[in-house]
């Protein structure tokens, strides 16, 4: 059984990328497919989760023009995605891995702090905080959803300079945070392009049911294979 | 009757809030219809129906703090 398969969308419309997110979530939940990790890029959007509060907007109808707002069903407060990140959405059948959110939500973070340590940009935790940060300011965004221990929505990771910009129209995570991105630590232009195949790698590396100790997952897992 | 209890969530979760209920008192639900929504810091989780019935009780209303183990409803089976 292969872990997960991997679909890149590209550069695509958020509201198409959600649509995919929730076809591949039912396709999973009938044991229709595989496990699925949807990487892409957006257009500029901002999105407010279940804790997300309006007052976290802090553009002018003007600045709004050209940005979309969703409402969206993922855990935490407003994001923003643009161009200029990797966005990843692993829809993953619990069931199969590790029926445990907190197991999830660590190894999306770990991915990416091993990812960061390949291009040399020491990526860590905060205590108490979620996502990615490099000291005080914050490189990855995530935020999940569970239906049936399968997961939608993920994690965002800022990779270039000249998409940063837009965070400054939100309170990210509902925090005066400052927001940062790769090429900020680098030095140097990076391609999106060029680095997804090492992000889908640590994944790989950090999401397996290989890691599961638990002998009830293994047979849910066995479950799964019948 | 058939008793909705909070599952154990994940290492370190000890609680979550009642986000949103799909239903009401006394409405039908099938088996694994989406029942109850619950939010931690980063994840909302949808807690589906055990079985198909009737909602007899349902125990604690949107934004109250709920822990693993505790019974969020109860349904009468059918």
């Amino acid at each position: 059984m292969k872990q997960f398969s991997v679909l890149d969308l590209g550069l695509v419309d958020f509201d198409l990328a959600y649509a995919k997110q929730k076809e591949i979530h039912s396709a999973v939940k009938s044991r229709l497919q595989e496990s699925t990790l949807i990487i892409c890029s957006h257009h500029p959007v901002i999105t407010l989760g279940r804790q997300g509060k309006e007052e976290n907007i802090l553009a002018d109808l003007a600045q709004l023009q050209n940005i979309k707002v969703r409402k969206i069903e993922r855990g935490g407060d407003i994001t923003y995605h643009g161009p200029g990140q990797i966005t990843c959405y692993p829809i993953f059948d619990l069931n199969c891995f590790k029926k445990d959110i907190h197991w999830f939500l660590r190894g999306l973070e770990e991915a990416v702090i091993n990812f960061l340590t390949g291009l040399n940009i020491a990526g860590q935790r905060q205590p108490g905080l979620s996502g990615v940060w490099i000291r005080e300011r914050k490189i990855a965004s995530l935020g999940i959803s569970i239906k049936n221990w399968i997961t939608f929505h993920g994690i965002s990771l800022n990779i270039k300079r000249n998409d940063l910009g837009n965070f400054k129209l939100i309170r990210p995570c509902g925090m005066d945070v400052e927001m940062t991105c790769a090429e900020e630590y680098l030095g140097r232009d990076i391609s999106i392009e060029e680095i997804k195949e090492c992000l889908v790698s640590k994944f790989k590396e950090h999401l397996t049911p290989g890691r599961i100790g638990s002998a009830g997952v293994r047979l849910l897992r066995e479950e799964a294979l019948v | 009757m058939i008793k909705v209890v909070l599952p154990e969530l994940g290492e370190g979760i000890q609680k979550a809030t009642v986000s949103y209920w799909y239903f009401k008192e006394n409405d039908q639900v099938g088996e694994k219809d989406d029942l109850v929504e619950l939010t931690t810091d980063k994840a909302t989780f949808n807690l589906p129906s055990p079985c198909k019935g009737r909602i007899s009780e349902i125990m604690y209303r949107e934004g109250d703090t709920v822990e693993p183990g505790q019974i969020l409803a109860v349904i009468e089976e059918n």
